[in-house]
C-alpha cells in the first residue's frame, strides 16, 4: 500500500483513527505533531493486536522447521534411542539415492500436475456453470460446496469401496479384477478423488475472478459478434489471469501434499506412496525421526521452489504481492 | 427470442444436474452403505435391498467412536474460537491501521497457507512428546490454530474492509460511547463475516487427518477420521465396512447442514478471502 507513505494517506489515516482533520491551514510543522502522536498509538495497537496471531503462526511453524534441519542432520531412531548422534548430511544422501524416494517424488509429481490440469479445465467449466447459469444456481453452488466441505477421509472410503470388488458399484466397470490392487488403476483412483474433492475449490477461486469481468464488456464482443470461444478467450481469460494463478499456486502446492487419499485408498501400496505417504511411514511406522525430517525438509525445499517459481514466473500476479492496492 | 431462453435454460439445466450427480453421488453411496445389512452389504447394487440402523447404534454404543467424536467436536471447536478470535484481531489491524509490519504479517499468512504441513510432523510429534502435549487436546488445536490462522485473516480483512467504519463515528458523534458504537454498531455489522469465517475454519479443523493421526496415539485425542482409519483391523467390528459408513455420515452431517443452510456464506467468504482480484 505505498499510498500511506504519502502525507495525503498519513491525514486520511488520521481522520480514520477518530480524530477530527487537523484544519488544512495550520502550518506543516504545527499539525505534525499530533499526528505522530496518532500514529504512535496506531502503531502500538496494530502491532498488539496481530501479535497473537503471528506469534502462534512463527511458533508453530518456523520453531519446527528448523528445529527439523537439526533433526535431519542426526542418526535418530526412536528404536534404538542409544545410537542417537550427529552425522551430518548422511540421512540427505539416504534419502536421494533411495529408490522408494524418487518413486514416491515421480508419483507425487504426476498426481500433482495431472489432477491441476483437470481441475483448471473442469474447474473453469465448474465456475462458469456456477457464475452464469439461468436456472438452479443455488442448488448448483449447494451442491458444489459438498465436495469441499466433506471430510476427505470419508470421501476416500467412499471411492474405495466403490471400487472394491463385490461391494462396490463401479468394481466391475472396466474389468474383473480389483482395481486398487494394481498400480495404473490404483493411480487413476487417486486421481479422481482428488479432482472430485478439490475441484469445487479451485472453481470458487475461479469465480471470483470471473466476477470481476464487466458485462457490458463482453455485451460490447458479442455485439461485435465475438462468438462464445472468442469472448472465453480474449475477454474473460485475460480479466480472470489474476485468479488463474493464484488458484494455480494453491492448487499446486495443495496437490503436492496429497495424504489422506492415498492413506485410505490404497496405503500406499503398490507404490502409490506420495512423498507426505513416505514422510509419515518412516515417522510413525519406521519411527526413525532422522529419515523422517529429512524427507519433511527436503518436501518444504520442493514447495519452496514450487511457490518461489509461481511467484517469479507471474510476478506481481502473484497473491500478497500487490496486496492493499486491491480495494 | 423465447424460444431460445427456453432452449438455454434447458442447457443450464441439464448442466446443473451434471454438476449436482457428480457431487453428489459419493456421498449417497456410503450413505446408503450405512444402511445396508451386514448380509447385503456386498451386494455391489448402489440402493440398498434392506434397510437397516444396525450401524448406528453398533458405533454409538461402543467408546472408540463416542470418544473420537467428543474429541473432534471439542478440539474443533476450540480451535475455531481461539483462531477467528486471534484472525479478527490482526484482520482489524490490518484493514483498519497503518503500521510497519503489516505488510510481513500478511505475507507470513502467505506462506502459512502455502507451508506443507508434513513438513511439521517429525519436528511437531517430537516437541510435543518432549512438552508432554502429544495425544492431547491442546496437541492438535495449535497446530490447528495456526493453519487456520491464514484463512481467517484473509477472510476477515475482506469483510472487515467492506464494513462502513464511518458509521462508528457517526453514532459517537450522536452521544454514543466508544464501547456502544462498537456493541450496537460495529459488532452486528462485522457479525457475519465472523460467523462464516467460523464455519470455513471449522470445516477446516473438522476435516484434518494428517495431524491428527501422527500427533495422537490412543483415544484421548483421537478424532473422527482417524478413528475411522483404524476401525479396521484389531477393533471389535466383525466386518468394519457398515460401521466405518454409518461413522462417515455422521461426522458429514454438520458439513451438509453447513452447506445447506449457509452456502451464500461460504461462497462469499472463500471467494473474498482467497482472492481479492
Amino acid at each position: 500500500m505505498s499510498v500511506n507513505a504519502t502525507p495525503a494517506g498519513a491525514r486520511v489515516a488520521a481522520e480514520e483513527s477518530g480524530k477530527p482533520a487537523v484544519p488544512a491551514q495550520h502550518s506543516g510543522r504545527r499539525s505534525k505533531a499530533p499526528l505522530s502522536e496518532n500514529k504512535k498509538a496506531e502503531r502500538k495497537l496494530g502491532w498488539l493486536l496481530c501479535a497473537p496471531a503471528a506469534l502462534v503462526m512463527v511458533l508453530v511453524t518456523a520453531y519446527p522447521i528448523i528445529y527439523s534441519v537439526w533433526l535431519s542432520l542426526q542418526r535418530f531412531d526412536l528404536r534404538f534411542p542409544d545410537e542417537r548422534k550427529f552425522v551430518g548430511l548422511e540421512n540427505y544422501v539416504t534419502v536421494l539415492t533411495n529408490g522408494f524416494w524418487w518413486t514416491a517424488f515421480g508419483v507425487t509429481a504426476l498426481i500433482t500436475v495431472v489432477t491441476v490440469v483437470v481441475e483448471l479445465v473442469l474447474g473453469m467449466g465448474l465456475a462458469l456453470i456456477m457464475h452464469r447459469t439461468l436456472v438452479g444456481r443455488g442448488i448448483v453452488r449447494t451442491a458444489a460446496l459438498i465436495p469441499y466441505g466433506i471430510v476427505t477421509v470419508v470421501a476416500a472410503f467412499s471411492w474405495r469401496y466403490a471400487w472394491t470388488p463385490g461391494t462396490g458399484y463401479l468394481a466391475n466397470l472396466f474389468s474383473d479384477g480389483a482395481p486398487l490392487t494394481e498400480r495404473a488403476s490404483s493411480l487413476a483412483i487417486i486421481m479422481l478423488a482428488e479432482i472430485w474433492k478439490t475441484t469445487p475449490f479451485m472453481a470458487l477461486l475461479l469465480m471470483a475472478g470471473l466476477a470481476l469481468v464487466p458485462e457490458d464488456l463482453l455485451k460490447a464482443a458479442s455485439t461485435d459478434g465475438a462468438t462464445a470461444w472468442q469472448r472465453f478467450t480474449k475477454v474473460m481469460l485475460p480479466v480472470m489471469k489474476p485468479a488463474i494463478l493464484v488458484a494455480l499456486l494453491f492448487r499446486t502446492l495443495d496437490a503436492f501434499r496429497v495424504f489422506d487419499n492415498i492413506f485410505v485408498l490404497t496405503a500406499g501400496g503398490n507404490e502409490t506412496s506420495s512423498v507426505s505417504m513416505l514422510a509419515y511411514n518412516n515417522l510413525i511406522r519406521g519411527l526413525n525421526l532422522g529419515i523422517g525430517s529429512t524427507m519433511s525438509v527436503l518436501i518444504f525445499l520442493t514447495v519452496a521452489v514450487i511457490a518461489f517459481v509461481f511467484v517469479k514466473l507471474f510476478g506481481t500476479a502473484a497473491p500478497g504481492s500487490d496486496e492493499g492496492e486491491r480495494r | 427470442m423465447a424460444e431460445t431462453t427456453t432452449r438455454a435454460k434447458l442447457r443450464w439445466g441439464l448442466l446443473d444436474v451434471i454438476v449436482v450427480v457428480f457431487a453428489l453421488v459419493p456421498v449417497l453411496w456410503i450413505a446408503s452403505l450405512s444402511f445396508k445389512t451386514p448380509a447385503t452389504i456386498t451386494d455391489g447394487r448402489f440402493w440398498p435391498r434392506e434397510w437397516t440402523l444396525e450401524n448406528y447404534k453398533t458405533i454409538f454404543a461402543t467408546d472408540q467412536f463416542v470418544r473420537a467424536l467428543v474429541n473432534s467436536i471439542g478440539i474443533a471447536l476450540i480451535a475455531t474460537l481461539i483462531a477467528v478470535v486471534l484472525g479478527a484481531m490482526a484482520a482489524y489491524a490490518i484493514s483498519r491501521l497503518d503500521f510497519p509490519g503489516k505488510k510481513l504479517l500478511v505475507g507470513v499468512s502467505l506462506l502459512i497457507a502455502m507451508f506443507p504441513q508434513v513438513s511439521l510432523v517429525s519436528p511437531l510429534f517430537e516437541i510435543e512428546r518432549q512438552l508432554g502435549l502429544f495425544d492431547t487436546w491442546p496437541g492438535l488445536i495449535l497446530p490447528y490454530i495456526t493453519f487456520a490462522l491464514p484463512l481467517a485473516i484473509y477472510t476477515l480483512s475482506a469483510f472487515f474492509k467492506q464494513i462502513p467504519w464511518d458509521l462508528e463515528k457517526a453514532a459517537k458523534m450522536d452521544g454514543a460511547t466508544q464501547g456502544q458504537a462498537f456493541r450496537r454498531v460495529i459488532a452486528p455489522l462485522a457479525a457475519p463475516g465472523l460467523f462464516t469465517t467460523a464455519i470455513l475454519v471449522f470445516i477446516f479443523c473438522w476435516n484434518d487427518f494428517l495431524f491428527a493421526i501422527t500427533l495422537t496415539s490412543t483415544e484421548r485425542a483421537r478424532t473422527v477420521p482417524v478413528a475411522l482409519s483404524f476401525f479396521t483391523g484389531e477393533s471389535q467390528f466383525e466386518d468394519p465396512t457398515g460401521a466405518i459408513c454409518a461413522a462417515a455420515v455422521v461426522i458429514t452431517v454438520p458439513i451438509i447442514l453447513f452447506v445447506l443452510f449457509f452456502q451464500r456464506r461460504i461462497v462469499s467468504g472463500l471467494t473474498s478471502g482467497a482472492v481479492k482480484g
